[in-house]
């Protein structure tokens, strides 16, 4: 194998794990604070939709429209299991149906099909390269804002003992609402990214992205670093896949397609058989409280 | 959850809530959609009126909606009875469905019906059940989260389905070989022939039983005893000698089989073969029927005919709104139950008919007494001590 392909390898590789990243560092975020968030397919797949619907009218509006429906979506989620306590897995699922019917509705509406999108031309030529310079950014961003500053430590002590937050005058249900919109805000860069990348909307074109970024988080032990290293693990085993089929080796294409959901499977499996016995979850993870 | 109230114990104004929120703002969220498509709401609910409850036809094509729907919201319940959340009804229904076709299609042709529908439902069960059985393992033995375990294996079963179609499928088709016609289940038109041309069979009265019969199995069983205490306290649950693992993996299992069994509908009912694409979502359907009925296998017969009409009269009201309006509500419908639910549960001290009722924590006798079958005995209202029993009865989810 030449060094030239190679460095098309690592090239694929950090491509394909962006949207991983993201919405692993969003799921990172929201857990920490104690609020599980099985949303993340659904914030993903809306605020894909959102940058698809803003495309027409240039780069900057599908950015924030993008955003905004990332956000919306995740402050919704935030709405209903923080302030309302409802269930916060029954929520995250029921707002990931929500998301695919609501995709797919407006779809039609917009665009008249309900599978697809046109190819949206004013996307061409904005490579994805910043949004992925973004991910590497937002990483350490993350960590640091985790591990380093006043807020981390809240969001933090919210997701670990929210009694002793709010004994010290924090507000619990303030800074899990924050916590769950931050992390409408990463995990929508990832939604951006893949409607850049393939310059079309598709619809439930997250392809359980974000369900497989729950699973690198809980790989990463709810750390972001270790997180995005496990993003890119699953990422890596995707491209890989794709290089080998590419260069003639015969894979049918339902085994490619299944190989990053196996390995996110025998990595969970093998985390639990042979890592401590003491979970590094959060201690107040999916128990609201006022 | 532990020590929460449970909502059967309020009055029924007050258990009713939850759910003329969900009417009401599904109907609303319906409502904007159809404006947003330029469409007159009334005009759409009409419709779909007329396309399900308008004739006898309609009401046989909504049964017909409704009967693997109660199988998978079944499949759901009881996992959520056992504080386990199964979103894998979706996988589990196409495993169980493939087997059953497979069976039925394999069997000799001259084995006699009542031989040939029960060995095809226990394989679609058993087909199910094991892929239950795993996320239960997976989730004692690795400690993984069933949640994300399901959802894992739904997506490698869709892509595993491309693989295996390539071997099973008849040529230049997407299903199998059909099955044979004495594990068929007879058309309700054969009883009414005003059904005529509907798709409702047998397979609807299966589920109206299996229902009954879940019911009975939470209610009067041990072991359906046993799943309800490890659902509702854990931690008391294990204190007085039950095995989490054993009793989540069986309750994973039970729940696997029984969203196994509702692929009958279709194969043994419907098209007589097992088809590519033809659980449309039936899975996570079960999800909403599941929540709507509180997890209740009689109400949820109710709540299965509730969203049997709207996934037919998504088909009515097709030609002037999308159909993906239908999931738009059932998520809807969810939403507002899971988090009404919880609102209302927080209002219930103030509201229950019974104080003490009201009080949740269920009293869990140790191993070495018989479980409770209706009420529990007035002079032990004090919980026993949970202190080492003496030597307690072989049960096999029983750890001493």
């Amino acid at each position: 194998m030449d060094s030239f392909a190679l460095l098309g390898l690592l090239w694929a590789i950090l491509r394909i794990a962006v949207p991983y990243v993201m919405a692993t560092l969003g799921g990172t975020v929201c857990e920490r604070a104690g609020v599980i968030n099985i949303a993340l397919e659904g914030i993903l797949l809306l605020s894909a939709l959102g940058t698809a619907l803003g495309a027409p009218y240039g780069v900057t509006a599908a950015l924030a429209s993008g955003i905004a429906a990332g956000v919306a979506t995740a402050l919704l989620y935030g709405l209903l299991v923080v302030v309302f306590r409802g269930d916060q897995i029954v929520c995250g699922v029921a707002i990931f149906m929500l998301a695919d019917g609501l995709s797919r509705f407006l779809l039609k509406v917009v665009f008249g099909s309900t599978s697809n999108s046109p190819r949206l031309d004013a996307l061409a030529g904005q490579g994805p390269l910043w949004l992925l310079g973004l991910a590497g950014l937002a990483t350490l961003l993350v960590h640091g804002m985790l591990s380093y500053s006043v807020l981390g430590l809240r969001l933090r002590a919210v997701g670990d003992k929210p009694e002793a937050a709010q004994a010290l005058s924090v507000s619990v249900l303030q800074v899990r609402l924050w916590a769950v919109g931050l992390s409408g805000l990463l995990v929508s860069l990832g939604g951006i990214y893949l409607v850049f990348e393939q310059r079309q909307f598709v619809a439930l074109m997250s392809g359980g992205r974000g369900f497989l970024a729950l699973a690198a988080m809980i790989f990463g032990g709810w750390q972001p670093l270790w997180g995005a290293a496990a993003a890119l693990l699953f990422a890596a085993a995707e491209a890989i896949g794709i290089f080998l089929q590419a260069r003639g080796l015969h894979i049918p294409n339902w085994l490619l397609q299944s190989v990053p959901y196996v390995l996110t499977l025998l990595t969970l499996m093998l985390r639990g058989l042979l890592g401590k016995r003491q979970s590094a979850a959060p201690l107040a993870l999916g128990i609201p409280r006022l | 959850m532990a020590g929460q109230p449970r909502l059967s114990t309020g009055p029924l104004w007050l258990r009713a809530l939850p759910l003329m929120w969900a009417a009401l703002l599904a109907m609303a969220m319906a409502s904007l959609l159809a404006r947003l498509y330029g469409q007159s709401p009334l005009a759409m609910y009409r419709l779909l009126l007329a396309g399900t409850w308008g004739s006898v036809y309609g009401i046989g094509q909504v049964l017909f909606k409704a009967t693997p729907l109660v199988c998978t919201g079944l499949s759901v319940a009881v996992a959520l009875r056992a504080g386990l959340f199964n979103v894998g009804a979706e996988g589990q229904l196409i495993v169980g469905a493939l087997a059953t076709a497979l069976c039925g299609a394999y069997l000799p042709a001259a084995t006699p019906s009542l031989v040939a529908i029960p060995l095809c439902l226990l394989f679609g069960f058993v087909a199910g059940g094991l892929l239950g059985t795993f996320v239960g393992l997976c989730k004692w033995l690795c400690r993984a989260h069933e949640v994300i375990v399901t959802i894992l294996c739904n997506f490698i079963v869709r892509a595993a389905m491309v693989g295996v179609g390539g071997y099973l499928f008849l040529k230049e088709s997407v299903h199998t070989a059909p099955v044979i016609a004495a594990s068929r289940l007879p058309r309700l038109s054969v009883l009414f022939p005003q059904l005529h041309g509907s798709a409702v069979n047998a397979a609807l009265l299966l589920a109206i039983l299996l229902a009954v019969a879940v019911e009975l199995f939470l209610r009067r069983t041990r072991l359906g005893f046993a799943l309800r205490v490890v659902g509702q306290n854990p931690e008391a649950a294990a204190a007085a000698g039950l095995h989490l693992g054993r009793v989540r993996t069986l309750a994973l299992a039970l729940s696997g089989g029984l969203a196994g069994l509702g692929g009958a509908n279709f194969v043994l009912g419907y098209k007589y073969y097992y088809e590519d694409g033809f659980s449309s979502g039936i899975g996570y359907l079960g999800i909403a029927v599941a929540v709507l009925a509180h997890n209740r296998p009689l109400w949820l017969l109710l709540s299965a005919l509730f969203f049997g009409t709207l996934a037919q009269g998504g088909l009515a009201v097709n030609a002037v709104v999308p159909r993906e309006l239908i999931d738009v509500l059932s998520a809807t419908v969810i939403l507002a139950v899971a988090t009404a639910s919880a609102e209302v549960k927080r209002l219930l001290p103030r509201f229950a008919l019974d104080p003490a009722k009201a009080e949740p924590p269920p009293r869990v006798p140790p191993p070495h007494e018989p479980f409770p079958r209706s009420k529990p005995d007035p002079t032990e209202s004090v919980p026993p001590p949970l202190v080492e029993p003496k030597p307690s009865p072989p049960v096999a989810w029983v750890e001493r």
